[in-house]
């Protein structure tokens, strides 16, 4: 007994020291950064993010679990928008350096990263994040750290951080317009089927009081677990409850199995159509392009968008990453955000979370999808929106758009029928 | 025999645990707040690794659902937390969801104490009641581990399904105060970093109690020979129970702390997953060794970070090996490595003095 616990002691001591030098060394490192960038910010304007001819900013995105295929496209956009602007010579002269990391598909990984990167890094800004749940859990830290996160994903809205960009569209930019381009078709009924999160939760509360505000009708409201692949009781549904469209807000895998079980059923985009906010050109490509033709999406970007910036971008992002990659919403979102950011801190002067905050304001950039400007006040961006439909080749096809960038209302504040569900 | 190395050992057991408890004590001093956080979260775990270990390393119970018992105790704090930084309104899920009064058995929440009690009673209760029905029946081995995994499938389910009182997936988070304090600041994490070291060294100390005490003695004729105890004349269910219940409670309580650090709960927490991990961090520091649960605790924990921040894209394969490499060849995990390095060189040193204690690997073949 004697002797194992002698031995336990001289372990523990042995890790103890290990740990420590890990961790003292770091230290080290930390301390002297800070010591040598603090003459350097009086003499001109830096931030320690900013040292010798390079300014650190961080990639947090899932590269591992359920949503790395998803997410690591859009981690492919951002570094490509990164590599373009070192290429033009950077932001206030100095080259960006991308710190990657995983979030895991894990939200508390996405909170402890997130602290790494401010705290540790000593990132500029962070770009990254993909589910509602990732962005909520990093919330905190990037409020209490002051750091500055730039968000690239559509979302249910409901939220303004000081500490956040949203470069996706919020509900109005995406949920609400599709329903009135529905509304617009004679599509009154509409079945509900979404994933059981906050997401899908929250747009369908959002719905349900729009058509009932505007002479439309809920038949029906389902959700299933997040992976879910059995839809046959759900369809059993769809056929007795015969709405006119199926409002789609089903996510990851699930929609594989529902729209190949659709079509299995009989039921073809003629029969019955459905609109869905959760699939893009890469999901398309997942699912297959046959069991969607003719099915409708709602977004702010396809591939297709024609525009001269596009043409740049698709043909850029085809090169860094093969001839059969597409390109989707999220991925030019979060491409954007890279863009904006560096125009914002170029008009700050500085890479300061504050000042790069301010000069944000107003800053107005020709992304892929047309013009998009920053609004200062809840820090989203005026977007286009654009109705789709999916063709047998995996692309999407522009049926509407709403003929300009739409102001985002991430609390509905001017939706008449939207009182009462944004108060809290 | 090997009179000469006793005092030296004595020595050694001293000043590894005083070095090791001023090292933790005055980690706030030399870390950034980032290494301060991701060290208080390996602590955490270092909590849960001990009670798993006496369940596993001691009574030879494998038990891959105590990612439940940890998220029970986290889910009980992090309540608390969201309804405090939530001030008298409703926490703001639940009205997204439609609801429009706080459920009842969310109420007593408000008070820390309430909470913080049931964020351990809940746990070892329910390991309590779990073990009633299995260890009772003798139910054994594989079949308890099943269970337990069953247990993990159904808990994560009811969590994710009843979203409007748990949140559901997103789990609960933007936690700012608690006691009328601000959690951001620095001292507030300074206080919730100290508060851990205390408790782990609590822990520790009642893991060490436990396993020396008669009724340590009894938890390893269990794992050895369990019929055998049981013709002695004892009771192995309730010893079994009581192990399970302590280990659970641990759990939990690993759980409230590692939400103060890391400031969410999901489900994915108490998944099957993290579950696993955390029966491996016990294998790798070494079971049957409440040192090396600690050990293994604090080291993954940081291997998992380092090696994600430096390989981004390959970090798991690097983790897969590791695991892979441990079991085949460290069976007794890290203090199994150390000691069997000490074997050789003590045979070396004294080829004549032979050892009457060769070193039997603590592990009995319980999985």
């Amino acid at each position: 007994m004697k002797k194992g616990s002698g031995l336990k002691g001289f372990v523990l001591a042995l890790t103890a020291s290990l740990v420590l030098a890990g961790c003292g060394s770091n230290n080290n490192e930390a301390g002297s950064s800070t010591s040598s960038s603090a003459p350097a910010s009086s003499a001109a304007a830096s931030s320690p993010a900013a040292s010798g001819g390079t300014v650190k900013v961080g990639i947090l995105h899932s590269l591992s679990g359920t949503m790395s295929i998803s997410e690591v496209t859009v981690k492919n956009s951002e570094l490509m928008a990164i590599k373009e602007i070192n290429a033009k010579g950077g932001v206030l002269g100095k080259q960006i350096e991308a710190v990657v990391e995983d979030g895991a598909s894990d939200w508390p990984t996405f909170a402890e990263k997130a602290r790494k990167l401010l705290s540790e890094d000593k990132v500029a800004t962070v770009f990254g994040g993909w589910t509602s749940s990732s962005r909520k859990a990093m919330l905190p830290v990037f409020e209490e750290l002051n750091g500055l996160l730039w968000y690239p994903v559509q979302y249910e809205g409901l939220e303004s951080s000081p500490n956040i960009f949203y470069t996706g569209a919020t509900t109005n930019q995406q949920i609400i317009p599709s329903v009135d381009f529905l509304l617009e078709k004679g599509k009154k009924k509409v079945f509900l089927l979404g994933s059981d999160y906050v997401f899908p939760r929250t747009a369908n509360k959002i719905i349900k009081a729009q058509l009932a505000a505007k002479g439309g009708e809920t038949v029906a409201e389902e959700y299933t677990p997040l992976g879910h692949t059995d839809y046959t009781t759900i369809i059993a549904k769809i056929k007795e409850a015969k709405p006119d469209v199926v409002y789609n807000t089903l996510n990851g895998d699930s929609n594989v199995a529902f729209f190949k079980q659709l079509k299995d059923a009989g039921i073809s985009s003629a029969d019955l159509m459905t609109i869905s906010v959760s699939v893009a050109e890469e999901e398309v490509k997942g699912i297959g392009p046959e069991y969607l033709t003719g099915h409708l999406v709602a977004w702010d970007y396809y591939q297709t968008t024609d525009t001269p910036e596009n043409k740049v971008f698709v043909e850029n992002f085809k090169k860094e990453y093969g001839a059969d990659s597409v390109t989707s919403d999220p991925m030019e979102a979060g491409y954007v955000a890279v863009y904006l950011w560096a125009a914002a801190a170029e008009k700050a002067g500085s890479f300061e979370v504050d000042k790069v905050r301010e000069a944000a304001k107003g800053i107005e950039f020709n992304a892929p999808e047309g013009k998009v400007t920053i609004d200062g006040e809840n820090q989203h961006i005026y977007k286009t929106v654009r109705i789709g439909e999916i063709k047998a080749d995996g692309q999407i096809v522009e049926l509407w758009n709403s003929g300009g960038p739409v102001k985002p209302d991430p609390y509905l504040k001017t939706y008449d029928w939207a009182k009462g569900l944004s108060d809290q | 025999m090997l009179s000469s190395s006793i005092l030296p050992r004595r020595v050694w057991l001293l000043l590894g645990y005083a070095f090791a408890a001023a090292a933790l004590f005055s980690a706030p001093l030399y870390l950034n707040d980032f290494r301060l956080n991701l060290l208080a979260k390996c602590l955490a775990f270092a909590i849960v690794a001990l009670g798993l270990d006496l369940l596993w390393g001691y009574t030879g119970i494998l038990s891959l659902g105590h990612g439940v018992f940890f998220g029970l105790g986290a889910y009980a704090m992090a309540m608390h937390l969201k309804l405090v930084s939530s001030g008298s309104r409703m926490p703001d899920f639940m009205d997204w969801m439609g609801l429009t009064k706080l459920p009842w058995f969310w109420e007593p929440f408000k008070s820390f104490a309430f909470a913080a009690f049931m964020g351990i009673v809940i746990p070892a209760g329910l390991a309590l009641v779990l073990g009633f029905f299995t260890f009772r029946n003798r139910i054994r081995g594989v079949y308890f581990t099943i269970l337990t995994q069953a247990l993990v499938i159904i808990t994560v389910t009811l969590f994710v399904g009843q979203q409007a009182y748990t949140g559901g997936t997103n789990g609960l988070t933007g936690f700012t105060k608690m006691f009328g304090y601000s959690l951001k600041s620095g001292t507030a994490k300074t206080m919730v970093y100290l508060a851990t070291v205390v408790v782990l060294i609590l822990a520790f100390l009642l893991c060490r109690y436990l396993v020396k005490s008669r009724f340590g003695k009894v938890l390893r004729a269990i794992r050895d020979g369990e019929n055998r105890t049981r013709f002695l004349g004892y009771d192995p269910s309730s010893y079994q129970m009581t192990a399970f219940a302590v280990s659970a409670g641990l759990a939990g309580i690993a759980g409230m702390l590692f939400v103060l650090h890391v400031g969410i709960i999901s489900p994915t927490m108490m998944a099957i997953v993290p579950s696993i991990e955390m029966v491996l961090l016990v294998a790798i520091g070494g079971r049957g060794t409440l040192v090396g649960a600690v050990i293994g605790a604090v080291i993954m924990t940081q291997a998992k970070s380092e090696l994600s921040a430096s390989y981004p894209d390959f970090w798991l394969f690097f983790l897969g090996a590791l695991f892979i490499v441990v079991t085949v060849f460290l069976p007794g995990g890290i203090v199994g490595l150390v000691r069997q390095l000490r074997q050789t060189i003590i045979r070396r040193r004294s080829v004549n003095e032979i050892n009457l204690n060769p070193v039997v690997p603590e592990s009995n073949g319980v999985i």
